[in-house]
């Protein structure tokens, strides 16, 4: 194991956060903080309560997993592509490491970023509603298990993509609407039948129906099954990546 | 001497159909500075790719002091530094902090002091702490050169060192590399400047289309393949060459004042002495005499010529 390698690559990585820290925590606290206006006061005070809890509250583990998300996805693919666009890749295809490493590194940075985030804006919607956790050792499970598959997403993203709005198509055109429309803001059970079915065809509804569910003990879907699908999005995107070193897609020729 | 580096039967054959190396067999001694002469699009950074595992070959094995480049990779990588011709670097990243990270990319430990040297041998220290993106070009591709010396590389390859550099910066250049070789380390460098590799490289290699035409010590392939050529300035201008001297093949300048002898230092006969002879009892004295070697770039020219 190239220790030195991952150090490296991981550093490299989390110093770029570092330097962009600014906007990495102001506009995930603004955005959560106008959701929270928008959809917590204006549309909460018409939706009294869901499954026992304020609106404010029940919203809380879908905007956390809105970020992480979109998030994770970002941070990863910019990750690995911006060596792609600026020639740099060269570096880390002819050095000593291994594809395992590289996903580790990677991934690893990307991953840790969007738990932070996630936990930031945990922590800004504490100020605005009131928050307890039922089962933390799942809601960091969830977080964790999402974060890094959702990187790891990212991350292919990345190698796929041969242009910035390639890098923004998936992210803006496939999950935001899935994450919207995953019961970030309401549960499933509140949509027409027919819709309901719909819905579970959505994978981020598994997500948040489980991370909820740790806060809450309420989900759309039992709590096994959530962690089910989590670990399943986990493999196929690992079977993934690890086809694209197999291969060298969109890497080496 | 030994052989730091063993290419053989590599080719590469793009899923264009396109062949861009077809067969190449390459040995480098250890710590000789070998320049791999060739026109653009010859193949030159594909076989550079092929050796540091960015491409992948078609057919064909790498080794590296013994190391198989792709099933020891960790081995054969290593010990290569890599200095691309394209400037490719981060620009938000310090001078510092990106040699720092190629070191740990290539498996080594943090070691400020070997850092600290290498910088300051690319005359880059009073740089260290500064953006990547306020650097020069020139300074740029000395950090380059910092980033793949920073894990103490056996073997270095630079693609096109020179490249859009003004010629100050190669000279400079040219006398890094020197002091580089001197450190024990391992040069293979590319260039379409013949003078580059006349200048510089203890043996050549001449790629053209795919191909290794030709390997050799720098001074025999000058010796092999050079003609000289014989120049007499003549005292009194002549107006025709006299028929006696026909058989040398003599040119004359527009002028008259002088003669051009050329031979082939290969034969066995290179005939100059008689020449002169011939010349005395013409009665044709000269007041100067000067022989030029032909340059690389003529033996180069001659090769490519031969190989179509």
């Amino acid at each position: 194991m190239n220790i030195h390698a991952i150090r490296a690559i991981y550093r490299f990585e989390m110093a770029r956060t570092w330097r962009t820290m600014m906007q990495s925590i102001i506009s995930p606290v603004i955005s959560t903080s106008l959701y929270f206006i928008v959809f917590g006061a204006a549309i909460g005070s018409r939706i009294s309560e869901v499954g026992g809890v304020s609106y404010g509250t029940f919203i809380v583990p879908g905007l956390v997993m809105l970020s992480l998300l979109t998030q994770s996805i970002s941070n990863a693919s910019f990750g690995i592509y911006f060596p792609k666009f600026t020639g740099t890749i060269y570096e880390l295809l002819s050095a000593p490491i291994s594809y395992v490493e590289i996903v580790l590194s990677y991934v690893g940075a990307a991953a840790t970023k969007s738990i932070m985030l996630g936990l930031i804006i945990l922590a800004t919607a504490y100020l605005f509603v009131p928050l307890h956790i039922d089962h933390p050792f799942w809601m960091i499970l969830f977080l964790v298990l999402t974060a890094v598959t959702f990187s790891l997403i990212g991350f292919i993203i990345g190698i796929w993509a041969d242009g910035f709005e390639k890098l923004q198509v998936v992210p803006l055109l496939i999950i935001t609407p899935l994450t919207f429309l995953g019961g970030s803001f309401y549960s499933i059970d509140m949509l027409p039948p027919f819709w309901q079915t719909v819905a579970l065809f959505n994978p981020v509804v598994y997500l948040i129906s489980g991370f909820r569910w740790s806060f809450y003990g309420l989900s759309d879907v039992s709590v096994v099954l959530s962690l089910g699908m989590a670990l399943s999005f986990l493999v196929v995107s690992l079977a993934i990546v690890a086809w694209i070193f197999k291969t060298g897609y969109r890497l080496k020729t | 001497m030994q052989d730091i580096l063993m290419v053989s039967d590599i080719s590469k054959t793009y899923a264009s159909g396109f062949s861009a190396l077809k067969n190449i067999n390459l040995a480098i001694r250890r710590g000789e500075i070998f320049a791999l002469l060739g026109p653009n699009g010859a193949g030159k950074t594909t076989l550079i790719s092929i050796i540091c595992g960015i491409v992948n070959p078609s057919a064909g094995t790498v080794l590296v002091s013994g190391h198989d480049n792709i099933r020891d990779y960790r081995a054969a990588r290593s010990m290569i530094g890599l200095v691309p011709q394209e400037l490719t670097t981060d620009a938000f990243e310090t001078v510092w902090a990106t040699v720092a990270f190629s070191r740990g990319l290539f498996g080594k430990p943090p070691n400020p002091s070997h850092i600290e040297k290498v910088l300051k041998a690319l005359s880059l220290w009073d740089k260290k702490d500064n953006k990547i993106i306020t650097l020069s070009g020139g300074m740029k591709r000395r950090l380059m050169i910092a980033k793949a010396l920073s894990h103490e590389p056996q073997i270095l390859f630079l693609d096109e060192p020179t490249a859009g550099v003004d010629v100050v910066l190669r000279r400079d250049m040219w006398e890094l590399v020197r002091t580089l070789r001197d450190t024990g380390v391992t040069i293979i460098l590319t260039t379409h400047y013949i003078d580059e590799a006349e200048e510089m490289a203890d043996r050549i290699g001449v790629i053209h289309r795919g191909e290794i035409i030709l390997v050799d010590d720098k001074s025999e392939l000058m010796r092999k393949l050079g003609k000289k050529q014989l120049v007499l300035q003549l005292q009194h201008a002549l107006q025709h060459i006299p028929s006696e001297l026909s058989k040398y093949g003599l040119e004359i300048s527009s002028d008259g004042c002088e003669l051009k002898y050329t031979y082939d230092t290969q034969s066995e006969r290179i005939g100059i002495d008689a020449l002169l002879k011939d010349l005395g009892d013409a009665g044709i004295l000269f007041k100067d005499l000067r022989t030029t070697e032909s340059s690389l770039e003529e033996i180069f020219v001659s090769l490519v010529g031969d190989a179509q």
